[in-house]
């Protein structure tokens, strides 16, 4: 059925849909809406679910690995602050292998107070076992919590479905919400091997000598790796369905592209237009945009960047001292493959500063005119 | 008793036979916090979950892939007991079992310091689970440092000799009684009949509850192992450690009333962190123990 | 009630170790009588069967067998609560030998 609905409550309509049983979250700017309507739907009875209206981000997190090792399926969504608070228990869920689906609102990371887009706050949690969806649209944020509870469950592997704060969050988007009784077909109820009951009584997680870790975390690993495959299965599986493939990248035009952007998020919309004009202007572009960013889809990126000439990465982040996150690990699948091309580096709309379609034509004749990058940053939209 | 007599005679129990605690747990020798664990299992049966953060439990039950425990546990990070209790009680509810009962059990590092700001929240909402910490009166798993729980005198490794603590212990049952829960219960090692009494009352009621039970440890406390028991049991008896319930925050019951309280210096001298205290610290300790119970008396039930 | 003695647990392979990080085995492989340096030697002939060391003994390493206190020495640590709290005092605590 067709609504009109923001970014928030796409993220709200993904975890009704699928059937969350347990919901802990704590309120920050721009997330609010998303719990405010999950609180409602819990009230009126259209969410059967547990909605814990806990004091902190931190303790979130930890009554939602409670509540999942306990055997139920758990939503929980934050931003910025809240995330980082929540940082200690990322790694818990990551490691404990509980499948938690948390929406995220890409947020500035304080100091100063900001509440406006860019992605430090994520990607700041890359490390920590997380799957990660960078999510462009409505639409594909409600798909994605569904796709992501189906993929995590699988995995024993936690996932975060991500979208820009104001941007995405507060945007008002046409969306098909998907039927109910076709999710539950695509979305069976969490039913784990493994849980905390006296039925089967078992200590979780005590000391843990050298002895057994690095196999613990082999093992997830591994099971990490087997992600991408399972997206991609699962999305198909969705197309059937829904007709809305969810796959691990989205190129647009890239096939007999020469230059392409390589994006994330809401710029990677932003992108499609000005490859558009580009075009008109005579240069073969395109635009790769990452959905999936943990894990790292190798492969997909690979596909595209071998055919091109050149490439852009824009980056809505930057690690200090390192750069742009998504340059860094762009340049790390391509390193020592033949036939690559050369990659540059932009940083743009830190803090929520706005990423145009001017913004990629400058990013695009700053890099048509070089034949190899000579910085590890191009700064753009900064008053230098 | 003639032998004839005595062969016949019942061993005598008074709590129920059967363990859920099995030998083999990496406690110290004279542990109080394993004779807590036990009787409070012996209370609440089979059907329960363990949420433990780290403290010395978090290693006691046995490293990974060991348990000594007949029910589950889950070990959780530090400050999280409650949190982690209150998620698990809404996953089991939400999953068809609304029977097992859920523990938080935490030392007094996890309850008075780190973990207060999750209890606090849990105990606000009134979670429906049982949270007990056990009170070594230091962070005694990580080398005996100072927490809020370490009582005025006592040395510990960051309140060295020289630099005692000098701050009184926290009182961590008035600020729960300031949550307004239904049922809170002093504990000791020493008694664990009143233990036992208070922990299946508290089974049968929904809502947050809390228990302070005081778990003498000679590694941290310097004091002789066989003493474990004698020392909880000092504590109770000269108003150190009093036993009593505050049900709803409001309605103190005494549990064990003490008409001739014995002076704190017995106590004192059987623990090696308090060696260095002269008269007037001594002095100090029970003026201070003596102001409490004479708080606790006043604010009791008629 | 936890098997006594139970066997340790060795893992071949990452396959062999569950998904969730749990435990497979007891903690009672562990023999915990090894620690000790003076043990508890109970004088039935004293002993009234009060249940006090029953009750006060930490492990639990006190049995009760034919209504009879009984120390496991397999896990016993020799902390001597039992010989401490024993009204009786028919438990007296003496060095291992070796």
């Amino acid at each position: 059925m067709k609504k009109v609905i923001m970014g928030n409550h796409a993220l709200s309509y993904g975890a009704m849909l699928s059937r969350a049983q347990v919901i802990s979250a704590y309120p920050i700017t721009p997330q609010t809406q998303v719990v405010e309507l999950l609180s409602e739907m819990c009230a009126d009875g259209t969410l059967d679910a547990q909605f814990i209206k806990v004091e902190s981000e931190h303790s979130a997190m930890a009554s939602c690995i409670g509540a999942s090792v306990a055997g139920a399926r758990t939503f929980t969504a934050t931003s910025a602050q809240g995330l980082a608070l929540m940082h200690e228990m990322l790694h818990w869920a990551g490691g404990g292998r509980h499948p938690v689906v948390m929406g995220n609102v890409n947020r500035s990371m304080a100091p100063g107070w900001s509440i406006w887009t860019d992605q430090n706050d994520s990607l700041s949690q890359r490390d920590t076992g997380w799957m990660q969806f960078y999510c462009a649209s409505n639409q594909e944020v409600v798909d994605t919590v569904i796709q992501a509870f189906k993929v995590a469950e699988t995995l024993m592997i936690p996932a975060m479905v991500i979208l820009d704060a104001f941007a995405l969050s507060h945007t008002y988007e046409v969306v098909d919400v998907p039927d109910q009784a076709l999710v539950d077909k695509y979305l069976p109820p969490f039913k784990p091997a493994i849980k905390l009951t006296p039925a089967d009584p078992r200590a979780f997680g005590g000391l843990t000598g050298a002895e057994h870790y690095m196999e613990l975390r082999y093992k997830l690993e591994k099971d990490m790796e087997k992600a991408p495959a399972l997206i991609e299965e699962t999305g198909r599986e969705y197309e059937k369905l829904f007709g809305r493939n969810l796959g691990l990248v989205d190129p647009y035009r890239c096939d007999d592209a020469d230059f392409v952007f390589v994006t994330s998020g809401t710029a990677g919309y932003t992108a499609r237009v000005a490859v558009d004009e580009l075009r008109k202007a005579g240069i073969k572009a395109g635009n790769l945009r990452i959905k999936v960013f943990r894990p790292f889809p190798f492969d997909s990126v690979r596909k595209v960047l071998g055919k091109v000439k050149k490439a852009a990465v824009v980056d809505r982040n930057c690690s200090y001292g390192a750069g742009g996150i998504f340059y860094q690990e762009v340049k790390s699948a391509v390193y020592g493959r033949p036939g690559m091309p050369p990659l540059f580096g932009y940083i743009a709309g830190l803090g929520g500063r706005d990423i145009t379609t001017d913004s990629f034509k400058e990013i695009a004749t700053d890099a048509l005119a070089k034949d190899r990058p000579e910085e590890e940053i191009v700064w753009i939209g900064v008053k230098k | 008793m003639s032998q004839e007599v005595k062969k016949e005679k019942k061993f005598t129990m008074t709590l129920p036979a059967d363990e859920l605690m099995a030998c083999g747990h990496l406690a110290c020798q004279g542990c109080g916090a394993t004779l807590a664990m036990r009787y409070m299992l012996k209370a609440l049966g089979q059907k329960t979950v363990l949420c433990i953060p780290a403290c010395c439990w978090a290693v006691i039950d046995g490293p990974y892939p060991y348990s000594s425990m007949d029910v589950p546990i889950y070990h959780c990070a530090f400050e999280t007991a409650a949190s982690t209790a209150t998620g698990v009680k809404a996953g089991l509810e939400m999953t068809g079992d609304t029977e097992t009962t859920v523990v938080a059990w935490a030392g007094d590092g996890g309850t008075f310091d780190i973990g207060i700001q999750a209890l606090s929240g849990a105990a606000e909402r009134n979670e429906d689970i049982i949270y007990v910490c056990y009170d070594n009166e230091a962070y005694m798993n990580t080398g005996i440092q100072r927490s809020s729980a370490t009582p005025y005198g006592a040395w510990t490794t960051t309140t060295p000799v020289k630099h005692f603590k000098t701050r009184p212990k926290k009182d961590i049952v008035a600020i729960m009684a300031a949550h307004r829960i239904p049922y809170i219960a002093t504990a000791s090692v020493s008694h664990p009949e009143d233990f036992f009494k208070k922990m299946k009352k508290a089974k049968d009621i929904k809502g947050t509850r809390f228990f302070h039970v005081y778990a003498p440890c000679p590694t941290g406390w310097k004091s002789r192992p066989e003493d474990t028991v004698k020392l909880a049991r000092m504590a109770v008896q000269n108003g150190y450690f009093p036993l009593y319930e505050i049900e709803n925050g409001e309605k103190t019951t005494l549990n064990l009333k003490l008409k001739d309280r014995k002076p704190v210096d017995d106590y004192l001298r059987l623990q090696g962190r308090f060696r260095h205290l002269g008269p007037e610290q001594i002095a100090a300790v029970q003026a201070e123990v003596d102001a409490r119970w004479e708080r606790l008396i006043k604010g009791c039930a008629a | 009630m936890r098997p006594k003695k139970a066997k340790k647990i060795v893992f071949k392979s990452a396959e062999e170790m569950p998904l969730m990080i749990c435990s497979v085995g007891h903690q009672t492989h562990n023999l915990t009588g090894a620690w000790r340096n003076i043990r508890p030697e109970i004088d039935l002939g004293k002993c009234i069967k009060c249940g006090i060391c029953w009750k006060f003994c930490p492990e639990p390493s006190i049995e009760v067998v034919d209504e009879w206190p009984v120390v496991d020495y397999d896990y016993c640590k020799g902390c001597g609560i039992c010989a401490e709290e024993c009204p009786s005092k028919c438990i007296v605590m003496v060095e291992e030998r070796k």
